[in-house]
């Protein structure tokens, strides 16, 4: 997992959901680990969306449950692209 | 008229969060004391803005009510009416618990509710696109949602409902509240009005309808009801709410009184979308139909809080509105418009003005109205200029009407087994 991604996630996390740091680790899950509800996600693809300047479809946003995924996916998306 | 088996409402709690104080306490003794609460826009800059003062809520921290991540998916007008409930419930010292909470209900007004989430959201569709619409927009804007968040957060899920009829919504919303409790379908309400609408759109568009006063160089003389030099009203912000609960609840539970309403009148115009009708009818037919439903005679009355929101139009009309009410009781009467020192909070204003209308029958004592140096000829009762004074308050008005021709009045009476 790349650890310059993860740490740019972890601190948007922390901002959208109110949460502590040492709770977004790569295996916290956005809602059963970090308390995000339905609107929560959508705001933070959003947020996500424009950290990394890439696009997260629904389909894809949909799959994503955990933090270490979403790192993941950013990550595929910004070797995609460069 | 309601029915010899309806149940007795008394007010057991009282909240607010107001531009002269962001307590009960801080507030009336704000009102007593003439404290003026206008000031320079800086909710936003107001730089291009024909009117660019107004009676901001200061030092306000919802973070004081409500938890960070909740706080921030809430407009202002949400927040200031969750933390006003608060007080309010906890005034009461009223326990919301399993028991009771399906007969606990909110009934909340506004005017204009989460119009700053629409305005930011608007700039960003416009400039972004739709896709970076927040997924809040909706839930944060509607106004209903300070009446939804309110249960939320207190667990109060009796009747739940939002008034919308502009200046009035507060009063309607106490109204309503009041009904309910009659009839048996609730124990208490938590009710009144919140409003936050000091928003670059509202402004503006208040200010295209020449409502609003335009003193700019002198903006704490700008709202001066019944005064010859009034020139429009001045945009506030805050929340007022009132806990009602049923007589026989109440005394069970042993708690302080403040008072008793009686009364609840309701009307339109049919007239105008802004302008009250001239003759003042409506709201007169308000202000009786209070009177007839709380069983009171005119000369019982002894302190109104008006509407009086310092426009040309409404102090003269009423004016007659209370004199063709009241008739020569209307000379006896105690008149004051608070919005002189708070603004006026659209449709929260119905909510602070009945807790200030409380707090007379309550302690005693009447609110002045400041700025009142150089009274109009067409209006010419006791508007309490310029200082409170003590006086023997048994029964009392509040006065609110709003655009669309709403007229509300609600009566307070001291309370007595």
């Amino acid at each position: 997992m790349n650890q310059e991604i993860f740490e740019r996630v972890q601190e948007i996390v922390v901002e959208q959901l109110d949460v502590e740091e040492e709770k977004v680790t790569p295996q916290a899950h956005f809602q059963n680990d970090l308390g995000a509800d339905s609107l929560d996600t959508v705001e933070l693809v959003m947020a996500l969306e424009e950290e990394f300047d890439v696009e997260i479809p629904d389909e894809a946003a949909e799959k994503i449950a955990t933090v270490e995924a979403a790192v993941e996916y950013i990550d595929e998306k910004l070797k995609a692209a460069a | 008229m309601v029915s010899l088996l309806s149940k007795r409402v008394v007010v057991t709690g009282l909240g607010a969060i107001t531009p002269i104080g962001n307590t009960l306490t801080e507030y009336w003794e704000g009102l007593l004391g003439g404290r003026n609460g206008i000031g320079p826009i800086t909710l936003f800059d107001a730089s291009q803005h024909a009117c660019r003062f107004a009676g901001e809520v200061k030092g306000f921290d919802p973070h004081d009510y409500l938890p960070r991540k909740d706080a921030k998916r809430m407009a202002r007008f949400a927040q200031l009416a969750v933390a006003a409930s608060k007080q309010a419930i906890a005034d009461a010292q009223f326990e919301i618990d399993d028991l009771n909470a399906e007969r606990v209900g909110v009934i909340l007004g506004t005017g204009v509710g989460g119009l700053k989430v629409m305005e930011d959201q608007n700039e960003v569709l416009l400039t972004r696109g739709p896709s970076r619409c927040s997924p809040f927009t909706v839930p944060m804007m509607i106004a209903n949602m300070a009446a939804g968040l309110t249960a939320i957060h207190t667990g109060a899920k009796g009747p739940n409902n939002c008034t919308v009829t502009a200046c009035a919504a507060g009063s309607n919303a106490i109204g309503d509240a009041f009904r309910l409790i009659q009839q048996g379908y609730a124990q208490a309400m938590v009710c009144g009005g919140t409003e936050s609408p000091i928003t670059p759109l509202s402004v503006a568009g208040f200010a295209s309808a020449k409502a609003l006063s335009t003193r700019n160089e002198d903006p704490t003389t700008a709202s001066r009801p019944f005064d010859r030099d009034r020139d429009g009203f001045v945009m506030g912000e805050g929340a007022g709410i009132l806990l009602l609960e049923e007589l026989e609840s109440a005394l069970k539970r042993g708690v302080n009184i403040y008072g008793e309403l009686i009364g609840y009148g309701m009307t339109c115009d049919a007239y105008h979308m802004t302008k009250p009708v001239p003759s003042g009818m409506g709201a007169m037919r308000a202000i009786e139909l209070a009177l007839q439903d709380g069983g009171l005679e005119p000369d019982m009355v002894s302190y109104i809080n008006a509407h009086g929101t310092s426009t040309p139009a409404n102090d003269p009309t009423e004016t007659q509105a209370i004199k063709k009410a009241l008739g020569d009781s209307a000379y006896q009467v105690a008149v004051s418009s608070t919005k002189s020192m708070t603004g006026h909070l659209l449709g929260g204003s119905g909510g602070i003005e009945a807790v200030a209308t409380v707090m007379a029958i309550a302690q005693d004592r009447v609110p002045p109205t400041i700025n009142l140096t150089n009274p109009d000829p067409d209006c010419d009762l006791d508007y309490v200029p310029n200082q409170s004074r003590p006086l023997k308050v048994e029964v009392a008005l509040s006065n609110s009407f709003g655009f669309g021709g709403h007229n509300v009045t609600l009566a307070f009476r001291k309370y007595s087994p």
